[in-house]
C-alpha cells in the first residue's frame, strides 16, 4: 500500500466488479456464439458442455451481460459525450497509434476511441440483446415470424462480429498502453500515466478537495 | 433416422469433410402426390403417425377439416383443406402438407450442429435428432415452414420420408396407405414420366392450367405436387410459388461466415504487427516527473 500515495484513483471497486463481470460474460457469449456461427468452431461448444447445453446457456449469459453492461452505461454515460476536442484526435488517430501525441489537447477520462469503444458496445449489445430475444426460441418462439427470426439472425451475427471487433480493439489498447490494466485490476493508475494520456482529468482529480 | 449407409450420404450439416464419393450413379426418388385425386382421408397421416410410432395429442376443433391444423413435432405431415371458389363453381383443393426433400435443403445449410441434418444420395433429407442441439435454425432456412422443435426435448422434426422404409426397397407408410393412389414413390424420372400422363388427362378434362410442381428456386424437389391450378401453387394452402432460400440466410450461412473470421483474424493479426513494430507505448521519466509535479504542487 506504499504506493497508493503516489497513485491516482481511477476505478471504485464496484465499478472494477462490474467490469469484470460484463468481460467474463461477454467473453462466454463470444465463445458460444461462435461455436454455433461458424461450423469449424463448433467443437467450442465441448466448453459448454456439448451443442444442446451450448445453446442453452448462451441466452442466459446474454441477459448477465445486459444487465451488468447497463451498469457499466449508466456509470460511465456521462463521462462519454462527445465533444470538439474528441474531433481532433480522431483526426490525429494516425499519431495516437504511433505514440507521437505531442501538441494534440488533453485529454478528459476517456479519450475520442474510447468513447468509441463505448458507444459501438452500447449499440451493438443493444442490437444484440432485441435479436437475441427473438432469437431466443425456448421462451419466444411464438411472438415473432419466421422472417423476423431470419433478420435477427443476420442482425445478431452482424452486431456481434462487431463487438468481438471493438472487444479486440479494446484489449489491444490495454496491452499497448502500458500501466493501464491496473486501473481494472487495482483502481488506480500512476502520475506519469495519468499526466501522459488524461491529463485533464488528472488536473482535475488533482483540483478535487 | 439414418438407415441408409454413410456411403450414400451427399450432404452433412455443418461439415467441412468430403462426402463419400465412391459409389456411383445412385437413384434419386421422388414421392409423387396427385392433388386431384386425394379425397382428404387422412389415410396418409395415420399411415405416418402409426409407422413411425407417434402420438399426436387430442387438439381442439378449428373450425376446419385440418386436424390438426398444422405441422407439429409428431405430426410429420397434414392435409390442408381450401375451398376455392372460381365464380359459381367451388372446388375443393386438398394437399398433403410435409417436407418437400429439397434438392438444395435450407434447413440443412442453415442447421449449425454437424451431422444434425445429412442429405442421401438419392435426394432424402434426414434430420439425425441424436445430433440435433435445438436451436431452431432450420426453422429459419425452410421455405416451406416445414420442421417443428418439440416443446417436450427442444428437437427439430419432420417427414423422413420414411428413409428406413425406403432403404429396404419400401414405398414411404403415406404412400402404402393412400386408399386412391394419389401418392406415387418411385425415382425421380419415373415420376416426372406419370405425372406428364397424370397432367395430360387433367388438361382434357378442363383443367388447362394443370401441371408438376417442382420448384427450380430449390434445385427442385423429392416430393412433387400434380397440381390442377399449377399456375397458383398458393391456392393450395399457402405453397410458396416460388420457393428459395430466404437471401437473408444466404448471407447468414454464405460469405458472412468465411468474411467474419477472416477480419477477427485481421484485427488479431493487426494488432500483434504494430506491437511489434511500434513497440509498447510507455510512460516516459519526464511524463512521471511532470505528473508528479501536477500532483506535487497541489500538495497531495
Amino acid at each position: 500500500m506504499s504506493e497508493d500515495r503516489k497513485a491516482v484513483a481511477r476505478y471504485t471497486t464496484a465499478a472494477r466488479i462490474n467490469h469484470w463481470i460484463t468481460a467474463g460474460s461477454l467473453i462466454l457469449l463470444a465463445l458460444s456464439g461462435m461455436a454455433l456461427f461458424h461450423p469449424s468452431l463448433f467443437f467450442l461448444t465441448n466448453l459448454f458442455g456439448g451443442g444442446q447445453a451450448t445453446r442453452a446457456i448462451h441466452p442466459w449469459i446474454g441477459v448477465v451481460l445486459a444487465i451488468s453492461f447497463l451498469g457499466l452505461f449508466f456509470r460511465f454515460v456521462t463521462l462519454n459525450f462527445w465533444n470538439r476536442d474528441d474531433t481532433i484526435w480522431m483526426k490525429n488517430l494516425g499519431k495516437v497509434i504511433n505514440d507521437k501525441e505531442e501538441g494534440m489537447p488533453e485529454v478528459g477520462k476517456y479519450n475520442a476511441g474510447q468513447k468509441l469503444v463505448f458507444w459501438g458496445q452500447s449499440i451493438l449489445i443493444l442490437l444484440l440483446f432485441g435479436s437475441g430475444i427473438v432469437l431466443w426460441d425456448v421462451y419466444f418462439e411464438d411472438y415473432t415470424t419466421v422472417d423476423q427470426k431470419r433478420l435477427s439472425a443476420v442482425i445478431h451475427a452482424l452486431c456481434a462480429i462487431g463487438a468481438i471487433l471493438i472487444w479486440i480493439v479494446h484489449v489491444y489498447a490495454a496491452i499497448w498502453v502500458k500501466g493501464t490494466l491496473r486501473a481494472m485490476t487495482r483502481g488506480s493508475v500512476t502520475r506519469g500515466w495519468s499526466w501522459k494520456h488524461h491529463r485533464k482529468w488528472f488536473r482535475q482529480e488533482v483540483e478535487k478537495p | 433416422m439414418a438407415t441408409l449407409q454413410s456411403l450414400d450420404i451427399r450432404r452433412r450439416s455443418a461439415s467441412t469433410e468430403a462426402p463419400p464419393q465412391v459409389r456411383q450413379g445412385s437413384l434419386e426418388v421422388a414421392k409423387l402426390i396427385d392433388v386431384s385425386k386425394c379425397i382428404g382421408c387422412k389415410a396418409c397421416q395415420a399411415a405416418c403417425l402409426a409407422w413411425n410410432d407417434l402420438v399426436e395429442p387430442v387438439g381442439t376443433f378449428e373450425g376446419s377439416y385440418d386436424n390438426p391444423p398444422d405441422l407439429t413435432p409428431t405430426s410429420w405431415t397434414v392435409m390442408k383443406f381450401t375451398e376455392y371458389e372460381k365464380g359459381d363453381d367451388l372446388e375443393w383443393l386438398i394437399r398433403k402438407d410435409g417436407c418437400m426433400h429439397c434438392d438444395d435443403p435450407g434447413c440443412l445449410k442453415a442447421c449449425p450442429a454437424p451431422g444434425a441434418i445429412v442429405q442421401y444420395t438419392n435426394g432424402i433429407v434426414d434430420f439425425v435428432s441424436e445430433n440435433c442441439i435445438g436451436c431452431g435454425y432450420c426453422v429459419k432456412g425452410c421455405p416451406f415452414n416445414v420442421p417443428r422443435i418439440s416443446k417436450v426435448d427442444r428437437k427439430a422434426y419432420k417427414c423422413t420420408l420414411c428413409v428406413d422404409r425406403v432403404a429396404v426397397g419400401q414405398a414411404p407408410a403415406c404412400a402404402k396407405a393412400c386408399p386412391t393412389q394419389a401418392i406415387y414413390f418411385g425415382s425421380k424420372d419415373d415420376m416426372i414420366d406419370h405425372a406428364e400422363k397424370r397432367i395430360i388427362d387433367l388438361k382434357s378434362r378442363g383443367f388447362a392450367k394443370a401441371g408438376l410442381y417442382d420448384p427450380p428456386g430449390v434445385g427442385g424437389t423429392h416430393v412433387m405436387y400434380v397440381l390442377h391450378h399449377a399456375d397458383q401453387p398458393s391456392l393450395y394452402a399457402g405453397l410458396p410459388d416460388d420457393p428459395r432460400i430466404s437471401p437473408m440466410v444466404g448471407f447468414w450461412k454464405g460469405v458472412m461466415k468465411p468474411i467474419s473470421l477472416a477480419a477477427i483474424a485481421f484485427a488479431g493479426v493487426f494488432g500483434f504487427l504494430h506491437y511489434v513494430t511500434k513497440g509498447p507505448n510507455e510512460v516516459s521519466e519526464s511524463d512521471q516527473r511532470k505528473g508528479d509535479d501536477l500532483a506535487g504542487r497541489k500538495g497531495t
